[in-house]
């Protein structure tokens, strides 16, 4: 079985719950930036919740079916129609061979998952079909889909009409929350910019991506003087290159935040001021530019707690679904 | 050295050895993240060795972050008594400096750079004091080299120098960041050299090319059908400074999937090297001649 992708949209990629362990050599995690909503997609249509799907952000692909399947698209709010006629998000249903599907305009959140029975059976790179351009890994021969590809699909065994809970689907409010668990080189910042990076509202950036997402906005952040240590660099935001934490927020020159996401650099040279905690990384994934968005100060036990709470929600959706 | 433990959101633990860079600092690290990945600790799912530093990635939902900190603190003392010797293997990587492909990147981006008037290279050799240019690449390739980190982006290596601290050549990243850089490009910045494993984006200062490939997604070339990244911590590289039709010869036996870097196997031993770098130094590179 296949489908066709007829037009790929602003970027559309293959993805999974990615490939951990190789790191050490600078090849992220990479997969769903929204691994929820990537679950749910799966768990729709039959799945294993580490199938394969398409990521597309801000802009729907057109798809053309070559066989009899069941879809299901999770994440980003966007109209969709089946040779014309309206189908809803969140929801499992069936496509004829040669049907196509069409997106519209995004009206809430940032990235969709489109899921199908069987799941998009590219061939893995070390352990999964996540595609990461930069190490030519994962989808096909490591990049995005394009018009005219042809991606295989697996045999699967999904049922039509079944469907995810509105209060079981997240997305992130407005202002967006982030809330992140100081640490790391914290101590390289001054009181008064610890305050205000908390304090302060700022809003997504153009530069907005797998890798890392960029605010702006907010006050400059002051360092504690000192003596650059040797091998660091002149400026006070360097460091000796160290590991990045996924979700670890770097501030070059103290101006605009990046938070790394799934296809992070997995080391640098900046200093980072703590990390977005491991429930609100799916957030982050459907955040679009120009969103006001505050950071938001959380201990580790309320982290754990937040951690807890996600696994409930998916939980709850394992349980509809089963 | 002091040691500083803490946490990386609620999924990581990021242990800094020390401040600056030093070989003490990187051997401590390594030995400590061997220790680490010994101790089998549950939950642990990656160790990522870094310069003078490392990370572990953890499931707190298996073990709780205070009790990992604590189990990774117990093996500090452990990983201070641990020998700071290694057997490795140096490489002989050919650069070849002032190409034109890194000549064209750095003007492109020139006025992202500290000194929009000259190149690169220019700019390294007059801020660590060397007359020429030329002297300046002969101190880059003269002494041999240690790869105390791998990462950042596909393999890339970050290395570092060996010879005193006085000798070190250091220089700053690009005041911004360019959006390109060649695959294969030999930079600098801060105390460390890197080989740009892939195309991309980099902060650091551009001082030639190799036409070694250093990573290979599909495992094609001969030397890389093993595992697709060839640098691993404590590789030890000597640059060999080639010319253009040096350059394009190598390339030409790599594509053909004919060329092999000369590597040899060695021990590296820090107390040794503390003891006497310049005659290590002078045995590291001898073991390349019977290569």
């Amino acid at each position: 079985m296949t489908l066709e992708i007829v037009s790929p949209g602003l970027s559309t990629t293959i993805q999974d719950l990615g490939r951990p362990g190789y790191f050490h050599l600078g090849i992220p995690e990479g997969g769903a930036m929204d691994r929820l909503s990537l679950r749910a997609a799966n768990l729709l249509v039959g799945n294993p919740e580490d199938a394969a799907c398409l990521e597309a952000v801000f802009m729907g692909p057109e798809i053309r079916f070559g066989a009899d399947m069941v879809v299901a698209v999770a994440g980003a709010t966007m109209p969709m129609t089946l040779d014309g006629a309206a189908v809803d998000g969140w929801t499992s249903f069936e496509v004829k061979k040669g049907q196509t599907l069409k997106f519209g305009f995004l009206t809430e959140g940032a990235r969709l998952y489109i899921a199908v029975a069987g799941g998009i059976d590219t061939p893995p790179d070390l352990g999964s079909r996540a595609t990461y351009p930069i190490g030519a890994l994962g989808g096909i021969e490591g990049r995005a889909v394009a018009a005219g590809d042809v991606l295989p699909v697996g045999q699967g065994t999904g049922k039509a009409g079944r469907t995810v809970a509105p209060e079981l689907r997240r997305m992130p409010g407005r202002p967006a929350e982030l809330r992140v668990l100081p640490g790391l080189y914290w101590h390289r910042i001054t009181e008064a910019a610890q305050e205000s990076f908390f304090a302060d509202e700022w809003t997504v950036a153009a530069e907005a991506d797998r890798m890392g997402y960029r605010f702006k906005g907010g006050r400059p952040l002051e360092f504690v003087e000192r003596e650059q240590p040797f091998g660091a660099g002149a400026d006070p935001s360097n460091i000796v290159d160290g590991c990045y934490s996924y979700g670890s927020i770097q501030v070059p020159g103290g101006t605009e935040p990046i938070v790394l996401h799934r296809d992070a650099v997995s080391g640098g040279g900046y200093f980072t001021l703590g990390a977005v905690i491991s429930a609100d990384m799916d957030l982050i994934g459907q955040l679009q530019p120009n969103t006001p968005v505050r950071f938001v100060r959380v201990d580790m036990e309320e982290a754990l707690a937040a951690r807890r709470d996600q696994v409930a929600m998916l939980d709850k959706i394992r349980g509809a679904l089963a | 050295m002091k040691t500083r433990y803490t946490f990386g959101g609620d999924e990581h633990i990021y242990v800094e050895m020390d401040e600056e860079m030093s070989l003490d600092a990187f051997f401590k690290s390594l030995s400590m993240s061997n220790a680490v990945r010994d101790a089998k600790i549950p939950g642990v799912t990656e160790i990522c060795p870094a310069n003078a530093s490392f990370q572990v990635r953890f499931d707190p939902d298996v073990t709780h972050p205070d009790e990992m900190l604590k189990r990774i603190q117990e093996l500090e003392a452990k990983a201070e008594d641990a020998e700071k010797r290694m057997t490795t293997r140096i490489v002989e990587v050919p650069v070849f400096y002032r190409d034109p492909w890194t000549h064209e990147t750095l003007m492109r981006f020139r006025e992202r750079h500290q000194d929009p008037q000259g190149t690169d290279l220019d700019y390294a050799a007059r801020i660590n004091g060397y007359d020429s240019v030329d002297a300046f690449i002969e101190a880059h390739h003269s002494a041999p080299w240690f790869v105390s980190m791998v990462g950042f982006v596909s393999g890339l290596p970050f290395l570092y120098q060996l010879v005193e601290r006085e000798k070190q050549i250091e220089v700053p990243k690009y005041v911004r960041p360019r959006t390109d850089t060649p695959k294969l490009t030999v930079g600098y910045g801060g105390c460390f050299s890197c080989v740009y494993s892939v195309r991309g984006a980099g902060g650091y200062q551009m001082f030639g090319i190799t036409p070694m490939p250093i990573y290979d997604p599909r495992q094609q070339t001969s030397y890389l059908r093993d595992f697709m990244v060839f640098f691993r911590p404590g590789d030890i590289v000597k640059w060999k400074p080639i010319d253009r039709a040096e350059y394009d010869r190598i390339t030409a036996e790599v594509e053909a999937n004919t060329w092999s870097p000369r590597t040899a196997e060695v021990t590296f031993d820090l107390a040794e090297f503390n003891a006497d770098m310049a005659d290590t130094n002078k045995k590291l590179m001898e073991a390349l001649d019977d290569a």
